[in-house]
């Protein structure tokens, strides 16, 4: 891994903590009565600091992720270098498209 | 000779560096599932909540409980990673490893007695 990567991994690990440590809360938190579509969407339908949250959560964590997976990859899968980045960009990019496809699904009225 | 280049992976850090790398791989496996779980919202709150009353069977319970595990551990591995290498050296860094699986045992038995 570069420094470039390593710094953008700590990078989004350092923004993730809080967002993980709220997340186990809303977990709880949802599961309270048992989990339903009725309690998760009245929650979260119309909220500006949802989307704000849960967006930028899905962008740190398609990067960290992203990372995480290309690191995996060169040290345990015998591939060259440019695939493994190529693995790992296209990762990155469908955890992004299908996570802000998610928030804008329970965001949006 | 291998018993010997092999004897590191008896130490806790070792368990511990190896646990953050399986629960994240472990995470990304699973964040795509949940993201187009929550996708189903797109097509109305009805088809989420069919989604969800599914996934009110015991065993899909077990695999949120372990999930809530694997999510909790990997965040507090990743805590003492980023305070290990931005602040000054502690000791007992094998204590520390073991407090964040034994904090997220908890955690995990915690959300079993909520869901069950």
């Amino acid at each position: 891994m570069n420094v470039r990567l390593y710094l953008w991994q700590r990078a989004t690990a350092a923004v993730m903590a809080p967002l993980v440590m709220v997340h186990i809360g809303v977990i709880f938190h949802a599961t309270r009565h048992g989990l339903s579509a009725a309690d998760i969407l009245s929650r979260t339908r119309g909220s500006v600091a949802w989307t704000a949250f849960y967006g930028s959560f899905v962008l740190a964590v398609s990067i960290h992720a992203a990372i995480g997976v290309r690191n995996v990859l060169s040290e345990w899968i015998p591939l060259n270098e440019r695939r493994v980045d190529a693995c790992a960009v296209f990762f990155g990019l469908v955890l992004a498209v299908l996570g802000l496809r998610a928030v804008a699904a329970v965001v949006l009225p | 000779m291998i018993g010997r280049a092999l004897k590191h992976r008896d130490s806790a850090l070792w368990i511990a560096a190896m646990v953050h790398r399986i629960s994240g791989l472990a995470l990304a496996i699973f964040l795509p599932l949940h993201f187009l779980t929550l996708g189903l919202a797109i097509e109305g709150e009805a088809r989420l909540e069919r989604f969800l009353r599914w996934s009110d069977q015991p065993l899909v319970k077990a695999g949120e409980i372990a999930l809530v595990f694997v999510f909790t551990v990997h965040l507090l591995g990743g805590l003492r990673i980023l305070v290990i290498e931005n602040f000054n050296w502690r000791d007992g860094q094998k204590q520390l490893a073991t407090l964040a699986a034994a904090l997220s045992a908890l955690v995990a038995f915690a959300f079993l007695v909520r869901v069950f």
